[in-house]
């Protein structure tokens, strides 16, 4: 008796993750592990259901942001997914003692609704403040950024077949900022990595993989040079990995990852790295697909905030045209669907997009046409009603 | 350098009476002048007795050894007047008596020839890569690597053309790392004014030599405000006082995308030690792979050729399916060094011969040619072109 009820709610959270079962109600092994997954953490997809429709923070940003924006927002409307967006602005204001922090109507908004999509935001030259997402990193400790790069068919680039995500540490590394000038001519620059934040990154690495069925994690390093540093984060890697023995872990030199990628990028699946490998490592990829255009891209916080953005740049010469291409954004809303287990959501947004690409026939000007964005979002919005 | 060159043009009308009267002065002015002339490309050890230059080679592991093997066989079929001092590496050890042995070696030759010395990084953090221990004890501050496209070998890309110069010795491989607190590691990355400039202006005299029209400095200096800032500086500095030659600079990750789409743009890159590891192996993938590019150490005073990527290959060792492309372009390279560059252009023609047949071509080409086919092509066309030779 207690074996078929607990049976039975498997089944129904795997209906509602939007899982089929095939035949005789057998789970395959990657859906049980995909089910463990979720009920092993706190996730927002366990929230998601109790509450029906899901309110998101929206961070427009600047340039091109606003456009792009509304074009996601009409296409989510065109799907019906239950998402409300609630709009933030996030310009930098001196709070009290003087530290530069996001306001606080968006903060609250952030941990309110834990998810977040935002645009573009502009760089600030002698401003006086630090990155904007810098400053949102540090606010919600966003540790992991996650880029999932799948090769576009409709976008042609020299790379077919590319299906591989890059986890690349977040918060320390190489991008610590703790420099000093030693003597006149001498500067020292100190890349930390400590036991915390590798130990979390990679346990992150695994979940996401096993959420999201994917086969192998690789770990990228170059410890035969930096050995105690890459050295920890590799031993953090290999014990995150005897956690979770579905998962296949292998270990990979930065440089023959590079090597192996624009040679053959179908090699690899999931890559978690410290910070700067995974910075190069994650535009590398990014390229390979047709650039930041079209790339999405999450990051993930503590405390469950999780925030998606498009990681290209404001494009301040094409602001307000209605030229610009809302894909990565799209892409990255697509991700956060995922995210917020919208299964079903995500997987009609995001083919009624790549057919609009592969089609040919409505493209902005960056993918090769000289369509408008408004037209490209009618594009995507009627072949969704024709889904249905 | 104005008043080097007009020294040198005095010496040169002083006729053997004051050259017998100045005695020393002038040899030791002329050396002087010599070694400041050809800073890039420095005077080469004379060679010893009977004509013939003694080259230290180090075997390291995988599959250094035998393709260092079937580099002396091309060599003496050749007839090359170059001999050998070899000098074994065992990696497993954990003094430094066997790099030490080396070091020496590779100063009294000069020149070296090496495979890849294996670093375990198991082994606790005193005992550092041999490979970096050698590059930075002989001072080898400039890695250089021509990347080509060569026309028997498909790539995606076609037409790429770059010469990448990577600083060699400091960067984020200073090996200097610590444990402060336990479970935070701080590993120090170094840069430094002289090096910086020393590298920039290394590029921008190769760049010149070579008739390259611009230099790109690639860096993160948005991030590494001082570091890559400072390393930027130097390079700007240098880049003033070479007005003929354009000098850019780009951010690296945004150089990765723009060398998986369009590499045909970039022409001579300089780079820190790091990003010059990434963007290497980059473009090695980019015109065919670790078993095509060789690659080239110089110091002031000494240099030392290898493969461009420096791989071990240990998963291929002994299967006779390496590629020995690398390898032979490499001690073509030391040929050019020495100046025996009629035998170098002779060695270096035959591999590009055999590489443009493609059922030779070996497996990381896709092929199924094994390593001793390609080394018995490539003396079969050198005995073509009618130089005397030794037995096949």
């Amino acid at each position: 008796m207690e074996t078929h009820v607990y049976h039975l709610q498997i089944l129904n959270l795997l209906t509602k993750l939007g899982l089929s079962i095939n035949g005789k109600d057998k789970l395959k092994p990657q859906e049980l592990s995909q089910v463990v997954g979720a009920l092993k953490n706190e996730t927002p997809q366990s929230r998601t259901f109790i509450r029906g429709i899901q309110t998101v923070t929206l961070i427009p940003g600047d340039g091109i942001g606003p456009e792009i924006s509304n074009a996601v927002m009409k296409i989510f409307e065109a799907a019906k997914a239950p998402i409300r967006w609630e709009e933030r602005n996030v310009t930098a204001i001196r709070g009290p003692g003087g530290k530069w922090m996001i306001p606080p109507d968006a903060k609250e908004s952030m941990d309110k609704n834990k998810i977040g999509l935002k645009g573009p935001l502009k760089t600030p030259i002698a401003a006086g403040h630090p990155s904007m997402n810098l400053l949102l990193r540090k606010t919600f400790d966003l540790y992991a950024n996650v880029r999932p790069c799948v090769s576009i068919e409709g976008y042609q680039t020299p790379y077919t077949d590319v299906n591989l995500v890059t986890i690349r540490e977040n918060t320390e590394g190489e991008y610590s900022g703790i420099e000093h000038v030693i003597v006149d001519g001498v500067v020292q620059s100190i890349k930390l990595i400590t036991e915390q934040a590798s130990k979390r990154i990679a346990e992150y690495a695994f979940e996401y993989a096993r959420n999201n069925q994917r086969a192998s994690v690789t770990a990228v390093h170059k410890a035969n040079i930096m050995r105690m540093s890459d050295g920890l984060f590799l031993r953090k890697c290999r014990e995150a990995a005897e956690k979770y023995k579905d998962v296949k872990f292998t270990e990979m030199y930065l440089d023959t990852v590079c090597l192996n990628m624009v040679q053959d990028p179908t090699q690899f699946d999931v890559l978690v790295m410290p910070n700067l490998y995974g910075d190069i490592l994650s535009d590398l990829c990014a390229g390979l697909i047709g650039g930041l255009g079209v790339t999405p891209s999450g990051n993930i916080g503590a405390n469950g905030v999780a925030i998606f953005e498009s990681v290209h740049g404001t494009a301040p010469d094409i602001a307000g045209k209605d030229l610009a291409n809302p894909t990565a954004l799209l892409l990255s809303a697509v991700m956060m669907l995922r995210h917020m287990g919208l299964h079903g959501h995500a997987k009609k947004i995001e083919s009624a997009c790549f057919d609009t690409i592969r089609d040919r026939k409505v493209l902005t000007k960056d993918l090769g046409g000289n369509s408008k964005c408004s037209e490209f979002t009618e594009a995507i919005c009627q072949r969704m009603k024709d889904m249905d | 350098m104005a008043a080097h060159s007009a020294v040198l043009s005095a010496s040169k009308i002083m006729n053997p009476f004051w050259v017998g009267r100045l005695g020393n002065t002038a040899k030791v002015f002329g050396t002087t002048l010599i070694r400041h002339r050809n800073k890039t490309s420095l005077t080469p050890p004379p060679a010893k007795y009977g004509g013939r230059h003694t080259v230290t080679l180090i075997p390291g592991d995988g599959i250094g050894p035998e393709l260092l093997n079937h580099v002396r066989e091309v060599f003496r079929f050749t007839c090359v007047p170059v001999d050998f001092e070899m000098v074994n590496v065992n990696s497993a050890l954990e003094t430094d008596d066997d790099m030490n042995n080396a070091i020496t070696a590779i100063r009294r030759n000069g020149v070296a020839l090496k495979g890849n010395i294996e670093t375990k990084h198991t082994l606790p953090a005193s005992v550092k890569s041999r490979n970096n221990v050698l590059r930075t004890s002989l001072d080898l501050y400039a890695n250089v690597m021509h990347c080509q496209s060569l026309p028997g070998v498909q790539t995606r890309h076609k037409n790429i053309d770059i010469v990448i110069i990577r600083e060699n010795t400091e960067g984020e491989y200073s090996s200097l790392e610590h444990e402060s607190v336990s479970g935070v590691v701080e590993s120090l990355k170094i840069i430094t004014r002289n090096n910086s400039i020393r590298i920039a202006d290394y590029a921008f005299k190769l760049a010149r030599e070579r008739g390259r029209r611009r230099v790109t400095a690639v860096h993160k200096a948005n991030i590494m405000k001082l570091g890559d800032g400072l390393f930027l500086q130097c390079c700007r500095e240098v880049a003033s006082g070479y007005p003929d030659i354009t000098f850019d600079s780009m951010i690296v990750d945004n150089t990765t995308m723009q060398l998986v789409s369009k590499p045909q743009q970039f022409d001579v890159m300089v780079m820190p030690n790091l990003y010059g590891n990434v963007v290497s192996n980059v473009c090695a993938g980019l015109v065919g792979g670790p078993g095509l590019v060789p690659g080239a150490n110089y110091g002031r005073d000494y240099a030392v050729f290898e493969t461009a990527t420096r791989n071990t290959g240990k998963s291929i060792a002994e299967k006779n399916i390496a590629n020995p492309t690398a390898m032979l372009l490499a001690s073509c390279l030391m040929l050019d060094h020495l100046n025996l560059n009629d035998y170098a252009s002779l060695i270096r023609n035959a591999v590009l011969t055999t590489m443009n047949e493609t059922r030779l071509h070996t497996a990381d080409l896709g092929g199924q040619g094994t390593t001793s086919e390609v080394v018995q092509s490539v003396m079969r066309v050198i005995q073509s072109k009618g130089q005397f030779t030794a037995e096949l």
